[in-house]
């Protein structure tokens, strides 16, 4: 029998909902694949698309992004940045080569713990399916230099 | 200089112990991460208790750390105690990262093996992100000491009160008429039966005649900007049609007012009312409102009743709406509830059976100021039942409408069952699902109630008819309903209905909740920030909830939140600034090309286009943090103070493992 095929995702969280949906998750014990790592940011309008690319680059197999529902976003509008970036990002993927897949964009409420676990549980499934994405064999950028001694780099 | 990191991993007892192995995970960090400068790491039972606080203390001291990483439990739960511990050793707090192996890890996943791989996985994420941590200062801002309290019922008014009484300026804004909210409809209150408006009209006079109370009634909170300390709130004054100043509440007017109106706000559709009116003889403020959809002159355009009789020349027809704007530094909203509506339960006929009532119908009919003198009676006024049913958990506790229970209900018909029997001496017939009555001298009620004679069955009822099937039937209705304490079926003929309806948040918390920037639970109340321990607080700073607003509660929990409020924006006042989370963005001016692309990116107008040096620049005390500008930004000329790109790219790489000596592939060939 073959080893079955462990995806490691990324997510990204909103600090006001979708992280929050994982803390409630947990406190209710809620259960969901270990695959995915989660990531806390301000708000989905700070995931800067670099970021799931550079993910995607450094072996993980899919990213998922949560964020507030749309009308609920703590600083007004900005996940509906998200989203008009998420979108691009994904055309981008897929001319890539990428399946759309393997990067999903989740709207999670603080409230919603249980639908943030089922979407994570239903994304390592696919994921999963999909098998592993190789991209690491494409050339992983070299890890980066130990910031002491990067710091001085930048102009003033 | 190296840095030197400690990584401290909690067992929180066996919270995370229990699925974690937390000894091999520090092993593993202090072996496999240490050319990134881990230099100890650390197993221990309850980081957060004093003895774990000073253990990291103590490790910053002796052994010269520079950086912290705990993985433990939420940030949001423990970020400031850590902080705080590192703080107390010199270490800048900032220079802490608190991860969440705990509710991220250990509670959400049952396979040891590779819970203890991730636990790993976000410690590594935590130790690269940590090397990018600056030493940073929190923000402190002024409070402005005004409070805006939103919604004037009892716990509203009980805010607005405490907060007053210490000194401290009021904004209590109310969307009726007058103060008072749900209890002033109220005749009774349990268990003590003390008579709503006798305790509740004192307070409402307080708040009338306070010198620090500003009260704005017939008033909608339009627009908030600001964060806290300096909220800049737009309130839209809806034209009363009445000059304020002038009038003195004699009530001529409503009295030679010529339009009788149903009167479904306060008499809940049981009464009626003029078109000028003031809500109930004991309203506060006592001045009048024309409510122009109804007033003959507005329709129609002659009548002025009002204007020929008032003795004062107080009514103005010209008023319009007015749009004030206020500072405040704290916001309390206090904006109750609506009443389920009971007719999206048809088999329970109300609406269709005219002797069905809802709870607040027999609100106002018991009351002696209600449109029935306080007589307890059919439909057509004037005959007294004989028998009455009451059903509780009506659209509670039930997977078609609202899951959760009501918490009001239980007691409230059985005041009910006590008033009808005390004043028609009917027979009274409870159903209900299970009896709550867990508070103090709540039971005692209960058995008070039933002493009385009333009967309970517990069974939910399944319908109302008017169907007769048996004798003796005929001419009544019948509530159907299984009584499962003897397992039979059981029809019960009644001359009336009481259907205690639950409680449901209100029609457009959705909007209120957007336009606070709150949110709200799956069933629509607004979310706590945490439900035990911080019951009144917002996840939004500045920002408290009272009463039903948060959930349902009955009036002496909601005076409790009420004054909680109060008590949490008195020492925000007290304390006079407060320090906020350093998260913000800057622009470096030398990369900046002027693109202005970042410019209509941010709600809050933080950022500014300097057309001389044709570059941008964001003003940090507008500035929120939320990072959106450092994220478009094509040139890479903004950064974000606590999430940097170099901070969240390390991140990534760290929960990717690719920062362990030997690299990924030798550790999956390893495991």
């Amino acid at each position: 029998m073959t080893e079955q095929f462990e995806p490691v995702i990324i997510g990204f969280t909103c600090n006001w909902c979708s992280y929050r949906a994982a803390d409630l998750a947990g406190t209710a014990r809620i259960k969901y694949p270990p695959n995915i790592r989660l990531i806390r940011l301000m708000c989905s309008g700070r995931l800067d698309p670099t970021f799931v690319l550079q993910a995607l680059a450094s072996g993980a197999d899919g990213v998922m992004i949560t964020g507030c529902h749309p009308g609920e976003c703590h600083y007004l509008e900005q996940n509906y940045k998200a989203m008009r970036r998420f979108l691009l990002l994904r055309r981008m993927l897929t001319q890539m080569g990428i399946e759309p897949q393997r990067v999903k964009l989740v709207w999670a409420s603080a409230a919603e713990g249980a639908r943030l676990a089922q979407e994570i549980t239903a994304m390592v499934e696919e994921v999963r399916a999909l098998g592993p994405l190789n991209w690491g064999k494409v050339e992983v950028p070299a890890f980066s230099p130990h910031p002491s001694s990067l710091k001085e780099e930048v102009p003033a | 200089m190296a840095e030197r990191i400690g990584v401290y991993v909690c067992h929180c007892g066996s919270n995370i112990a229990g699925v974690v192995d937390v000894v091999q995970v520090a092993q593993w960090a202090a072996g496999r991460l240490k050319h990134r400068g881990v230099i100890i790491a650390r197993d221990y039972k309850f980081m957060c208790s004093s003895l774990g606080q000073e253990l990291i203390e103590q490790d910053i001291k002796e052994l010269g750390l520079t950086r912290v990483v705990v993985a433990a439990c939420s940030p949001h739960l423990h970020e400031q105690t850590f902080r705080n511990a590192c703080a107390r050793a010199g270490l800048n707090p900032y220079l802490c990262e608190l991860v969440s192996i705990r509710e991220q890890v250990s509670w959400v996943h049952t396979d040891k093996v590779a819970a203890t791989e991730k636990a790993k996985a976000v410690t590594s994420g935590g130790v690269e992100r940590v090397l990018w941590d600056e030493p940073l200062e929190p923000l402190r801002v002024p409070i402005h000491p005004a409070t805006l309290v939103v919604g004037g019922g009892i716990a509203g008014i009980q805010a607005a009160l405490e907060i007053a009484d210490g000194g401290h300026r009021v904004y209590l804004v109310e969307r009726e008429p007058s103060i008072g909210g749900h209890m002033a409809q109220f005749d009774k209150t349990f268990p003590t039966l003390d008579c709503a408006a006798c305790i509740l009209t004192p307070k409402m006079v307080s708040v009338g005649m306070h010198p620090n109370i500003t009260m704005m009634t017939w008033s909608e909170v339009e627009k908030v900007e600001g964060y806290v300390g300096n909220f800049t709130v737009t309130v839209r004054q809806k034209a009363r049609c009445v000059k304020t100043d002038l009038c003195t509440g004699c009530g001529v007017c409503e009295e030679k007012c010529p339009k009788k109106v149903v009167d479904n706000v306060f008499e809940a559709g049981l009464g009626y009312r003029k078109a000028i009116y003031t809500p109930f003889a004991q309203a506060v403020p006592k001045y009048p409102v024309i409510d122009r959809e109804n007033c003959t002159y507005f329709q129609k355009g002659t009548c002025k009743a009002c204007e020929k009789f008032c003795p004062t020349g107080a009514i103005d027809f010209s008023q319009q709406d007015e749009l004030i704007t206020l500072q405040v530094g704290n916001i309390v909203l206090a904006t109750g509830f609506d009443l389920f509506d009971s007719r999206r339960i048809p088999q329970y006929g109300y609406g269709r059976l005219a002797n069905v009532f809802t709870s607040l119908e027999f609100e106002r009919m018991c009351n002696a100021a209600g449109p029935t003198n306080g007589n307890v009676v059919l439909r057509d006024g004037l005959t007294a039942p004989k028998t009455v049913g009451i059903i509780h958990c009506v659209g509670s506790r039930d997977k078609n409408f609202n899951n959760y229970c009501s918490a009001i209900c239980c007691m409230q018909s059985l005041k009910f069952a006590h008033i009808v029997k005390e004043r028609t001496g009917a027979e009274v017939y409870n159903f209900y699902i299970d009896m709550r009555t867990a508070a103090k001298a709540y039971d005692e009620f209960d058995q008070r109630v039933r002493d009385e004679g009333t009967h309970v069955i517990r069974g939910r009822a399944a319908e109302v008819t008017d169907a007769a099937r048996m004798p003796g039937e005929e001419g009544k209705l019948i509530i159907q309903a299984e009584d499962t304490l003897i397992g039979r079926q059981r029809r019960i003929p009644v001359d009336m209905v009481l259907l205690a309806a639950g409680l449901e948040p209100r029609r457009d918390a959705k909007q209120t909740a957007q336009l606070f920037g709150l949110s709200c639970s799956a069933d629509g109340w607004f979310i706590e920030k945490h439900p035990k321990l911080d019951p009144v607080a917002t996840m939004t700073e500045g920002i408290f909830i009272a009463g039903c607003v948060q959930g349902p509660k009955d009036i002496p929990n909601s005076v409790v939140q009420g004054a909680a409020a109060a008590a949490r924006v008195q020492g925000r006042i007290q304390q006079k600034e407060i320090s906020l989370e350093p998260v913000r963005a800057s622009i470096n001016e030398h990369r900046c090309s002027g693109c202005r692309i970042c410019n209509n990116l941010c709600p809050f107008n933080a950022i500014l286009f300097h057309d001389d040096r044709m570059v941008s620049e964001i003003n940090p005390a507008l500035c929120q943090g939320c990072g959106t500008c450092v994220a478009a930004c094509p040139a890479g000329a903004i950064s974000g103070t606590v999430f940097s790109n170099e901070q969240i790219l390390a991140q990534i790489q760290g929960l990717l493992m690719l920062n362990l000596n030997g690299g990924r592939v030798e550790e999956l060939v390893a495991a």
